[in-house]
């Protein structure tokens, strides 16, 4: 069976409308490491693709009956995929060992994601690799303030690329840098004019790629835990790092993240970790996107001397510490003698005195 | 597929440490699949409690769940436990609610919500 790391990677490159996405693909495609890569596109706007491999999407979503708008199969990618697939298999196309998509400027990269990772076919043959955003470091900021789909496309990021930054002023780009790292911890922020050498690592690189998942899982630990702290009680979307000083049993991770997605995947954007699980002399890493959860990863040596699990949350209207005490109760269960006995007698339902609400999460 | 009951492989799910076997490779104790799911279903049934069901493993492919009043639920994977908790149950499956949490780290009764 084809292990999933060597599944055929899809990158999304997507970002607000006019924030140079295209330019950006251009680029990046000049790369000799991507000249065998395929291109699906949302639209085809005034900057002109010149690949051998380029195929034009219409977006529509079918929405699955849970109703979820991130659980909606993407109708017309899933066919584009498995016609890019039969094409590859009778040899109709040249072999392409990569795919990357460019969303329309108001696309939600969830559905996307969510298409990779669940059809019946494609969850066989594609797997989701890093999810490439730019912002436009004019208009980033009031896009930001205005519109859902900006913050969105930026939460679920795995790199930033910030465009046009020759063209805003040190103050306005500090700024914007500032917000781009409270929406998302995890993401390195680059500028477009400062990316040179191996561009290709701005797609290449991710939890499976044997080269770059170092670099990637670095990423992941580089920021400070209190980072984002302060913002705990601010509404809307935000990231936070948390870290445990115990390993984490397996079992019980598995456990809880499953029923904290099936309640609050919605709100859980990203949710990345490097984990000290109980008994693996290595790190695991973890990675999801919303009700989604890649199968864990794994780097063959720890990236520093901290031992500790670190995850990384990007959510709206959650808060860390309420994480963090559940994911500590959980691990704890299974050192309990009740965990074994479990099969016990259930206590007493006490219906009255509910002691939480979506509004006072 | 099993040769006595016909029952399909179940769907993997990313929690099955099979899912990855390269990332637990190193274990320092042995661990089969077998016995990584009784420890799952000890564990469901110390979080379930509280909704009044209980969870089986099902042919090493499938969980059950049974309510209180004996209506069943067979489900693929862990994923899909809570929804059909909440529809046995009429209980919520909220692992950030406040009383639910302090039942669990007490081991004693907690509250849990209605849907």
């Amino acid at each position: 069976m084809t292990s999933y790391g060597e599944l055929t990677p899809v990158n999304i490159i997507t970002g607000f409308l006019g924030s140079g996405k295209t330019t950006l693909l251009q680029r990046l495609l000049r790369s000799p490491q991507l000249s065998d890569a395929a291109v699906l596109v949302n639209e085809f706007g005034e900057v002109g693709l010149d690949h051998h491999l380029l195929q034009g999407v219409t977006e529509s979503a079918l929405l699955l009956e849970n109703g979820c708008l991130c659980c909606a199969v993407r109708g017309d990618l899933q066919k584009a995929l498995r016609d890019l697939l039969s094409r590859r298999t009778r040899g109709d196309v040249p072999h392409f060992r990569r795919v990357v998509i460019e969303t329309s400027g108001l696309a939600d990269p969830a559905p996307i994601a969510y298409t990779m990772l669940s059809e019946a076919v494609l969850r066989h043959h594609f797997r989701l690799s890093g999810i490439v955003t730019t912002v436009d470091a004019v208009n980033g900021r009031s896009q930001l303030a205005a519109f859902p789909e900006a913050v969105k496309q930026v939460s679920m990021a795995d790199r930033l690329i910030v465009t046009k930054a020759d063209l805003s002023g040190p103050d306005a780009l500090a700024e914007l840098r500032a917000r781009l790292r409270a929406l998302n911890l995890s993401a390195p922020i680059m500028e477009s004019a400062g990316i040179s050498g191996d561009v290709h690592h701005v797609l290449t690189d991710d939890i499976y790629d044997v080269e770059g998942k170092f670099r990637e899982a670095r990423h992941w630990v580089a920021e400070e835990v209190g980072e984002s702290a302060a913002h705990d009680h601010t509404p809307g979307v935000r990231s936070f790092a948390v870290t445990f000083d115990r390993p984490l049993d397996w079992t019980a991770f598995g456990v809880w993240a499953s029923m904290l997605l099936h309640r609050y995947g919605s709100d859980v954007l990203r949710l990345k970790g490097l984990l000290n699980v109980a008994g693996v002399p290595t790190p695991v890493l973890i990675n999801g996107v919303q009700h989604i959860v890649h199968p864990p990863g794994h780097l063959e040596k720890w990236p520093d001397a901290d031992r500790r699990s670190r995850l990384v949350f990007i959510v709206r209207d959650l808060q860390r510490a309420r994480i963090e005490r559940s994911l500590a109760v959980f691990n704890d269960l299974v050192n309990r003698p009740s965990a074994v006995a479990g099969q016990g007698e259930p206590p007493a339902l006490a219906l009255a005195g509910y002691g939480g609400s979506r509004q006072e999460r | 597929m099993c040769a006595l009951c016909g029952v399909l492989g179940g769907k993997g799910h990313w929690s099955d440490s099979a899912s990855a076997p390269a990332a637990f490779a190193g274990r320092t104790k042995p661990q089969t699949r077998i016995r990584e799911r009784q420890e799952r279903v000890r564990l469901l049934n110390t979080v379930l409690k509280y909704h009044g069901v209980v969870a089986k493993d099902w042919s090493g492919n499938a969980y059950l769940l049974t309510s209180r009043t004996g209506r069943t639920a067979i489900v693929d994977t862990v994923a899909e436990i809570w929804p059909a908790a909440e529809r046995l149950s009429g209980r919520i499956c909220d692992p950030l609610d406040d009383g639910y949490l302090g039942g669990l780290a007490s081991g004693r009764e907690a509250s849990t919500a209605a849907k």
